[in-house]
């Protein structure tokens, strides 16, 4: 047998090309004659339009076409309501392409110029004079939903968007009987993705066969596709949509449709010309979807040895000015509030307010880093009021091995099912981390240290992540008549993570062929017709388990056609080295030569193909050369559709020392135990575990989209919305536990938004833990800026 | 589309004044007309064609953008095209071997799983490449490696693999020396 591909650390087929720049990201993609957009924005965060003046940007000589909401006729409506949700106010606020009247935050779309480059472009938006009559806002979440606060949109009373609440089991009994409770309120600032790549479109039209050609950096294609033959009323035949090498997503790409998603590929139709607009990072600061702000207020009702038996979250959503992906960000947050504890009653309360900030959609995590800082906030700060060590109080709430699955009735996640965890070994994971950590010599180290005047602290953040959801996706495999090579596709989109090569690994299983003799395609509408995204950890479980099975059909055809050839039975076949072999013996033909076999010619194109002419048909069978109910070829489509998603799993744990002078903190050991079932390729698994941790310890310490009181972005690029660099990302240490998920053939759950989840919390817990002889009250923030731990000290000095 | 509506006249370049630039780049010497506002990363993606080069912040923050303009690592964002007049520029197209052999760095990267988009990628090969043409023996500590790395903004992978990387270039490059 071929050594199995699946669950080694396979390196990656994709790198090469990117190592030597030859990536083909949309900005790299050459298209003749193409021309160049940029767009007025929004200088405001709530305004009426007073007018816009086009007319001097108009006559310069570099200017092909100034449009306004005037000039862009049927598409000049509000764009659509992708997720929709009874509960969102009178159905919910999405923008328009370009303003009309009102602008409902700083950065929104008023005019687009089309012109012979970009720096002409940008000249005449300079040349585009627009007047504002500004109006009161409100930016605090809190008195936004007061009565009498400035209104995002007048017709949407005290600015919600959203209210729903969930239960499960009876948590008002349970609070009435309570020996214990305890509650806090946290916040989590507003963040963005920021991928390296910011967003891109470039669209061109054939006049001639009536095709659209649209390159998107988005992670839907397929769905991008769908959408713009809706809003064009254009047969989705006619339009292809390509993401070719997309520079990093983490959600952002998800959102559709950002105005120039639509407006670029108008122009180009309009104009008849290829148009390209690049987003640089300025306006992916103020235009691209941005998260993360929500305000918790949980309540944890327990026994005094730590059992909790109910929970009460009443949260605040910070949705941005529109609404179009729903309350998805809050449901997931909602139903990830109870971690990988037992908690048997639950009462969850989600109000979305609207604000005059760009719209917020998921970013990496999508909600569950909120809900993560919430309940394990609380929880350590339940262990600290009952007396018992926060790790012990984790151990004493944990769902048990035996319990799964694990169903949390009444609280449905974002796939509309009940919130249902399948599987994990959460005490395990737990031990591991202490042990590996050796929490106990830490203890007498810290004590030293304190003795001396320095601050050591530990901290742990425990989390869970529903992975893997439907609807489905497909997989397509065909191996290649004159080369034997395996072709792969399916309707994702890749950003970096690896797909080429992990799937490449399904398939060559089956196939008995090399990892690098697979030809993978996706980003392509007309490399797989049918699919749905790339989001919400989904992509390796669902994909990967529809690759899988009709991989798993492709093999049982070559075995087939390989006895045939070889004139012998199915079971005497082996698949190795991309050949069919008689089991122990020493004859074999190649996948070519059996997928040349398998398809009936009329004409000999070279030697191979002679034994497959109908003259000479490979096929044994009497009749025709291709039986009844038989394809051509080695070529089988299947898809997968979960029954519901599955749960993976983690738990981080940091020490930190802390220097009460700088308010700065050093990590100095972090640790990540990680579990996403049966890993496909660790290497890649460790890469997009690491990749979360660095963003998380971004949104920890440093990352804010911060405002000022008129609601003008203070953070639009680099210097202000601090990213961090190896500097400040610490070499973490990640082990691997492997419980497989029972709810699909490869045993597999998603992995993409591990990492980024628990760190604040980590963070946080940690910084008490160090600070605690100097008294400062609970963290209850993130980011940890040195600002916000100097009014902790300070507070603590003052008292 | 109303067919009735003439096709405007576009013209095939903007009206900004041009002025000649001569570099040499990757080893071939070239002369160019460019604006005299055109960035130097525009002037290599756009006028040569070598799209390696990325673009990820232009204002000289993230490192995507990072060549060699003589002999040491620059932001080409932060540059106009015609102040590199007479510069040598080196890119990542030009690091491998002419047969596409990876060069180590290179090779490490990928044995290290130090890329993910690969967005990034070309400007950390290239500051890796500055400061390990121009250090002999570099010092391979953890902190001092990321001082090194320190210019380069990286969003997918955390940066361990990229530190490793760093490592396991100076093993290649040490071998292929001995």
């Amino acid at each position: 047998m071929s050594t199995r591909q699946f669950g080694e650390p396979v390196q990656r087929n994709a790198d090469p090309a990117l190592l030597k720049g030859e990536g083909a990201f949309i900005d790299d993609i050459s298209l003749p004659g193409a021309l160049h957009a940029a767009f007025v924005r929004s200088a405001h965060a709530r305004a009426r339009i007073r007018s816009i003046d086009t007319s001097q940007a108009e006559v310069l000589p570099d200017v092909v076409a100034v449009y306004t909401a005037d000039d862009i006729g049927a598409l000049d409506a509000e764009l659509p309501m992708l997720i929709p949700h009874p509960c969102i106010t009178s159905g919910g606020k999405t923008q328009r392409p370009l303003a009309r009247g009102d602008v409902f935050y700083a950065g929104q779309c008023i005019a687009m110029v089309v012109a012979v480059d970009r720096y002409a472009a940008e000249d005449a938006c300079a040349a585009i004079a627009v007047e504002y009559e500004p109006l009161p806002v409100e930016l605090d979440l809190d008195r936004a939903v007061a009565d009498g606060a400035p209104l995002v949109h007048d017709d949407i009373p005290n600015n919600v968007a959203a209210h729903f609440v969930q239960q499960s089991g009876d948590p008002d009994a349970a609070f009435a009987a309570a020996e214990h409770t305890t509650t806090v309120r946290v916040r989590l600032e507003r963040s963005t993705a920021a991928p390296m790549e910011c967003r891109a479109v470039a669209a061109r039209w054939d006049g001639v066969s009536g095709e659209l050609t649209v390159w998107d950096s988005t992670q839907a294609t397929i769905s991008v596709r769908g959408g713009l033959a809706s809003l064009f009323d254009i047969d989705e035949d006619r339009i292809r949509v390509i993401a070719p090498n997309v520079g990093g997503g983490f959600g952002q790409k998800i959102m559709m449709f950002h105005p120039d998603e639509i407006l670029v590929p108008y122009a180009a139709m309009e104009l008849d010309r290829p148009v390209k607009y690049i987003e640089d990072r300025v306006e992916n600061f103020i235009g691209a979807s941005q998260e993360r702000a929500q305000i918790h207020e949980i309540s944890l009702a327990a026994r005094k040895d730590g059992t909790v038996l109910a929970l009460r979250d009443s949260f605040v959503h910070d949705t941005g000015a529109f609404i179009p992906y729903g309350i998805a960000v809050a449901q997931v947050a909602s139903t990830s509030i109870a971690g990988p504890y037992r908690i048997p009653d639950i009462w969850v309360e989600m109000t979305l307010v609207y604000t005059p900030c760009v719209q917020v959609t998921p970013y990496r995590g999508c909600g569950r880093p909120q809900a993560c800082f919430a309940i394990e906030r609380a929880l350590d700060q339940l262990a600290d009021e009952l007396g018992i060590d926060r790790t012990e109080i984790r151990r004493r709430n944990f769902i048990g091995p035996g319990e799964f699955p694990y169903v949390r009735d009444g609280l449905l996640f974002a796939d509309g099912l009940a919130v249902n965890y399948d599987s994990g070994e959460y005490e395990k994971a737990l031990d591991l981390i202490t042990e590996t950590v050796d929490l106990a010599s830490f203890r007498t180290e810290q004590e030293a240290a304190r003795a001396a005047g320095r601050y050591l602290g530990f901290g742990l953040g425990f989390y869970v992540e529903g992975t893997g959801l439907g609807p489905y996706e497909g997989g397509h495999v065909k191996v290649h008549p004159i080369t034997g090579k395996v072709y792969v596709t399916t309707g994702l989109t890749s950003q970096g993570q690896g797909h080429e090569t992990v799937f490449a690994q399904i398939a060559a299983d089956q196939v008995g062929c090399d990892v690098k003799d697979v030809i993978f395609a996706e980003g392509d509408t007309q490399a797989h017709e049918w699919g749905v995204a790339t989001f919400a950890s989904r992509a390796a479980v669902v994909s990967g388990n529809a690759i899988h099975k009709a991989a798993v059909k492709a093999r049982a055809r070559i075995i087939a056609a390989a006895a045939n050839m070889l004139e012998t039975d199915e079971d005497s076949i082996e698949l190795r080295d991309g050949r069919a072999w008689i089991v122990d013996g020493n004859r074999s033909v190649s996948l070519a030569e059996i997928a040349t076999a398998s398809n009936p010619l009329r004409y000999a194109f070279n030697e191979a193909s002679q034994t497959a002419t109908q003259f000479a048909p490979a096929s044994t069978h009497d009749g025709p050369p291709l039986a009844e109910g038989q394809a051509p070829g080695i070529e089988e489509t299947d898809y997968f559709s979960p029954s519901h998603a599955t749960w993976a799993y983690g738990v981080h744990a940091a020490i930190v020392e802390f220097f009460p002078d700088t308010c700065a903190m050093e990590i100095r050991r972090y640790l990540c135990i990680h579990d996403c079932g049966n890993m496909i390729n660790p290497m890649i698994v460790e890469g997009q575990v690491m990749g979360g941790i660095g963003q998380g310890i971004g949104g920890a310490f440093y990352e804010r989209c911060a405002f000022d009181e008129n609601g003008t972005p203070l953070a639009a690029n680099f210097m202000d919305f601090l990213m961090p660099y190896a500097t400040e990302v610490p070499d973490a240490e990640i082990l691997h536990m492997e419980t497989p998920s029972p709810l699909n053939p490869l045993g597999i759950k998603g992995v993409g938004e591990a990492g980024t989840i628990p760190v604040s919390q980590v963070v946080a817990s940690a910084m008490e833990d160090a600070l605690a002889p100097l008294g400062i009250a609970p963290v209850r923030e993130s980011p940890m800026s040195p600002d916000m731990i100097h009014r902790l000290l300070s507070e603590a000095r003052s008292r | 589309m109303a067919k009735s509506v003439l096709k405007k006249a576009i013209p095939a370049t903007s009206s900004d004044p041009r002025i000649p630039v001569t570099l040499t780049i990757n080893g071939e010497t070239v002369t160019r007309e460019a604006s005299p506002r055109l960035l130097l990363s525009d002037f290599i993606r756009h006028e040569l064609g070598l799209t390696g080069t990325h673009v990820g912040c232009e204002h000289g923050v993230c490192g995507c953008c990072t060549v060699m303009i003589d002999g040491r690592a620059g932001r080409s964002c932060l540059a106009f095209a015609v102040q590199a007049d007479g510069a040598e520029i080196r890119t990542i197209e030009g690091v491998a071997a002419g047969d596409g052999t990876l060069h180590p760095i290179q090779q490490a990267m990928m044995e290290c799983h130090g890329l993910q988009c690969g967005y990034c990628t070309p400007g950390f090969v290239m500051s890796m490449l500055s400061y390990l043409e121009e250090t002999p023996e570099p010092d391979l500590s953890e902190t001092a490696i990321r001082e090194v790395l320190s210019g380069n903004l990286c969003r997918c992978t955390g940066y361990n693999n990229i530190v490793k990387a760093f490592r396991r270039s100076v093993e290649l490059m040490n071998a292929a020396e001995g």
